[in-house]
């Protein structure tokens, strides 16, 4: 997996590629937990993800608690079909802000 | 019907080990790659339960066996330990209606297992921790 963070005005972006699993899902998560340091406005560009675990999940759940209690916000895009069944099946396309 | 038997160290340092067999065992079959992933997915979650919480987060064996039916329409997995008797079935699914500020953190793995294989058994059997799982791949 590969992170890439492109900052915006007012936000930052993280573009994601690969596989989002039990390994690699701390990095994601530490980075979106730094982003937030840095601003109240993330959006997670999730184009190159075609594999996420409940480990991906997590980290993207503790990005929006963290969003809610910074009163920031936290944006997924560009999320592949199977992915988006995870998020499906799992609640999460009502818990995630998906565009 | 040729099974393929892994016995490892579980770990999150040997997970890819699992995956890219079951890569291996489906890549002359017509598993579609959302079959794939939901395969791949739901070994992640059963063999990193084993490694994190089976033998209390020391080093302990599991053992990954994987095959296919004759006609290859359907993959089959077992993952078995010698760690603490759980059947992970008897948890409680997650509430997913539950809001972001609701949501725990965790609890998913066996959820999405449950949902992504056509089925799911458990038996504790001979000191073992024995977790099969199957899914049609055509």
């Amino acid at each position: 997996m590969t992170l890439n963070e492109t900052k915006g005005e007012g936000s930052i972006q993280i573009s994601v590629e690969g596989q989002v699993d039990t390994v690699t899902a701390p990095e994601l998560q530490q980075a979106i937990l730094t982003a937030f340091q840095k601003t109240k406005e993330l959006v997670l560009d999730l184009q190159g993800v075609g594999y996420m675990s409940s480990a991906g999940l997590r980290a993207l759940l503790l990005g929006q608690k963290t969003a809610s209690s910074k009163g920031g916000k936290m944006t997924v895009i560009n999320v592949q079909p199977v992915v988006m069944q995870v998020f499906n099946m799992s609640g999460f396309a009502k818990v995630l802000n998906i565009e | 019907m040729v099974m393929k038997e892994l016995k490892l160290t579980a770990s999150d340092d040997t997970l890819y080990t699992v995956l890219e067999n079951i890569r291996k065992l489906v890549a002359d079959t017509k598993c579609s790659e959302d079959d794939l992933t939901s395969i791949l997915v739901s070994a992640e979650e059963i063999y990193v339960n084993i490694a994190h919480y089976a033998y209390g987060g020391n080093p302990g064996e599991a053992v990954v066996q994987m095959w296919l039916t004759p006609d290859k329409k359907r993959c089959c997995l077992t993952f078995k330990d010698r760690g603490m008797k759980y059947n992970p079935l008897e948890k409680a699914d997650p509430d997913t209606t539950l809001s972001g500020e609701q949501r725990k953190i965790g609890g998913l793995g066996v959820y999405m297992v449950k949902n992504m294989m056509d089925s799911v058994s458990y038996e504790y059997k001979d000191g073992q921790n024995i977790f099969s799982m199957e899914k049609d791949i055509e």
